[in-house]
């Protein structure tokens, strides 16, 4: 019954391709391109503009890396075939949370954020649950979670203050480790360093002569990098990544297989709020206060990156190195636009431009990998 | 003769108004292959979702290796011994044929203490098992929803003939084979059932059935018809008793009193 079958040989019913053609055709493709040609577009439309050099790097960092850290969520939860609206409801939330723990009640901010981290992941395994039990499409279920959480936010926010922004988040987490996490920068001595040999420029006058324009990176990078590289790792090299893609490829088969799709499905709704949280928190450090109608439409726009990134809207196929392309482009777009002195309604018009072209191209790239075609 | 590795009794499974199976019963050895026959509807996916987990009855008793079990889910099923090829396949287009061939049993190597999935070695045993098939892959990373119909029942074959350590359960594995391939599945059941293997083969096939059957039980509308063994029954009856029992009076006889 055992055939030998050279596996060596050369087939002939498959044409030689190219080693390049084969390395070139992933699902990342599409956003690569659209990195390098939004790149390059903005290189020559906005290079004398300080956006590439250190203080402008770092600003459309910071937006690229908060559209990252929800793509990231988004992103998995997608390929496990569910839809998260509420992302950018629970952005407001958890840092109405955070606010109100810690500058109301008083809580310790390190307390105030994993509070919020605990609440907010509560939530994400209910939505997440009520998608299992109901059978009814996670579209429609976290539409009505994005409707309610924004409306909690509002009330909790005006109950507790009397106002929808609450400050005096700043002087709450003074000093405090895990406020420090989020909010701070690293690799401050490394900058002062490049500061000191001259790469990297420096204040000439005011209370911070000396100290280098780039002060380090902001906390905010560290955590699209950290969690892109998690998510990545998680889906393409671990058992759990293979039923994330088999969850959203097939419910149905990935149980007969014995994949547990309902522990998985939930996990990724409870991952896709602790991204928000991580937005949440890292925001709400940085401004020093929280306000209830922080996040509006990043649900949308953490969508958009994913799509970008090649993900099928219908789940089971994706990449998180796409989505963080995606959340890239965005960054570049947003921030270049305002360098370029551009009328910011622009930026609607070409992110729309940019989500059908991508589109398109990612179309076309899967049907060629999963010969839909 | 040895104890039935898994025996189902007086089974009943109802889909709302459906009855789907109203009481069979069925026992198979460890290193037997049981035919499970019957017309269209008769039921017998029902009744093997029910061994595999994916059903619950409604009514009747399962006992595995001796004890009386019940299987939540096809996960619990899985991880005493029982894997199975679905009619629908149960795989997933999108996927590469490794990580289909894998699905639910994913192979790990740690990395730093930390469990990865051991990408080689899936892709090296997947190559090999669809060889012993008869199945030349272009390559592991070959998404299923490029294979050919055949080719895809194949993988669905290959999986649950590797992961199915103590019973195998296919449901007409061969439906969409060539020749070469259909032989090579029906010497592959052989051969899992010479290691000990319990397998359940659903086929419309009488010859097919013939081939590799130990004992035969014909099901209609939701119950057992009968049960016979080789050498009780000739094809041509069994042909008879697929088609839907209209001939059963003439064969009790040689069913051998097992109705
Ligand atoms: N989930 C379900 N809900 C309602 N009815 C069902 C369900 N599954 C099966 N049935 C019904 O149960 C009966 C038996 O179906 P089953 O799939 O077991 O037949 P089968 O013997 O495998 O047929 P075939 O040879 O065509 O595969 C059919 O009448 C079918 O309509
Ligand atoms: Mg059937």
């Amino acid at each position: 019954m055992t055939e030998n079958v050279d596996q060596g040989a050369h087939d002939e019913r498959i044409k030689q391709t190219s080693k390049l053609r084969d390395w070139l055709i992933r699902p990342e493709l599409g956003a690569a391109c659209g990195t390098i040609l939004v790149f390059v577009f903005f290189l020559m439309i906005a290079r004398d503009t300080g956006m590439f050099a250190p203080d402008g790097i770092r600003n459309w960092m910071i937006v690229a890396a908060q559209f990252a850290i929800i793509a990231t969520g988004a992103c998995l939860l997608m390929i496990a075939g569910e839809f998260d609206l509420s992302i950018g409801s629970m952005i407001g939330f958890s840092g109405i949370v955070i606010a109100i723990l810690s500058v109301q009640v008083g809580l310790p901010m390190w307390l105030a954020i994993i509070g919020a981290f605990v609440v907010a992941m509560a939530i994400g395994a209910f939505n997440g649950f009520l998608v299992i039990r109901t059978g009814l499409p996670s579209f429609i279920v976290t539409l009505a979670s994005l409707y309610i959480l924004r409306g909690l936010t509002i009330w909790l926010s005006i109950l507790t203050t009397n106002r929808t922004i609450i400050s005096g988040v700043g002087q709450a987490g003074e000093g405090d480790w895990l406020g420090i996490a989020f909010g701070g920068v690293a690799f401050q001595g490394l900058f002062q360093w490049f500061a000191d040999v001259g790469i990297l420029a420096t204040y000439a006058t005011g209370t911070r002569a000396g100290q280098p324009l780039v002060a380090g990176v902001p906390m905010m990078i560290i955590w699209a990098i950290v969690l892109i590289v998690f998510a990545h790792l998680l889906l393409t090299r671990t058992r759990f990544g293979n039923w994330i893609y088999a969850a959203g490829g097939n419910a149905q088969a990935a149980r007969y297989a014995g994949v547990p799709v309902n522990r998985v499905k939930i996990l990724m709704f409870m991952f896709t709020a602790f991204c928000a949280t991580v937005f949440a928190a890292a925001q709400v450090m940085e401004f020093g206060s929280a306000a209830a109608d922080r996040g509006m439409l990043k649900e949308l726009e953490a969508i958009i990156c994913v799509v970008i990134g090649g993900a099928l809207l219908t789940g089971g196929y994706g990449s998180v190195v796409g989505a963080a392309m995606g959340a890239l482009i965005f960054g570049i777009v947003q921030q270049g636009l305002y360098f370029a002195g551009a009328e910011s309604s622009l930026f609607r018009v070409f992110l729309g431009v940019i989500l059908l072209m991508g589109v398109i191209l990612n179309t076309y790239i899967r049907q060629i990998i999963t010969g839909e075609k | 003769m040895s104890e039935p590795i898994i025996e189902l009794r007086g089974i009943e499974k109802h889909f709302g108004p459906v009855i789907a199976l109203a009481g069979v019963s069925l026992g198979v050895h460890p290193g037997e292959c049981h035919c499970l026959l019957g017309d269209n509807g008769a039921g017998k996916s029902t009744f093997i979702k029910v061994m595999s987990g994916v059903h619950q009855p409604t009514k009747g008793e399962i006992r595995f290796e001796g004890a009386p079990m019940r299987f939540g889910d096809p996960r619990e099923a899985i991880a005493a011994g029982i894997s199975t090829v679905y009619q629908d396949l149960a795989m997933i287009p999108l996927m590469s044929v490794a990580r289909n061939f894998f699905m639910g049993n994913e192979p790990q190597k740690r990395v730093m203490g930390i469990p990865f999935f051991d990408h080689d070695h899936a892709n090296r045993v997947t190559m090999q098992e669809m060889a012993r098939l008869g199945i030349r892959l272009r390559g592991p990373d070959q998404a299923v929803g490029t294979l050919s119909g055949g080719e895809r029942q194949t993988v669905a074959i290959a999986r649950a003939a590797y992961f199915g350590a103590k019973v195998l359960i296919l449901d007409e594995p061969t439906s969409a084979l060539g020749v070469r391939q259909t032989s090579n599945v029906l010497a592959t059941i052989d051969a899992v059932r010479k290691r000990g293997v319990a397998v359940v083969f659903i086929t419309h096939n009488v010859r097919h059935a013939h081939a590799v059957g130990d004992r035969f039980t014909v099901l209609n509308r939701g119950k057992t018809l009968g049960t016979a063994s080789r050498g009780e029954i000739t094809p041509e009856q069994l042909q008879d008793m697929m088609a839907g029992g209209e001939e059963l009076a003439e064969l009790e006889g040689s069913l051998g009193g097992t109705v």
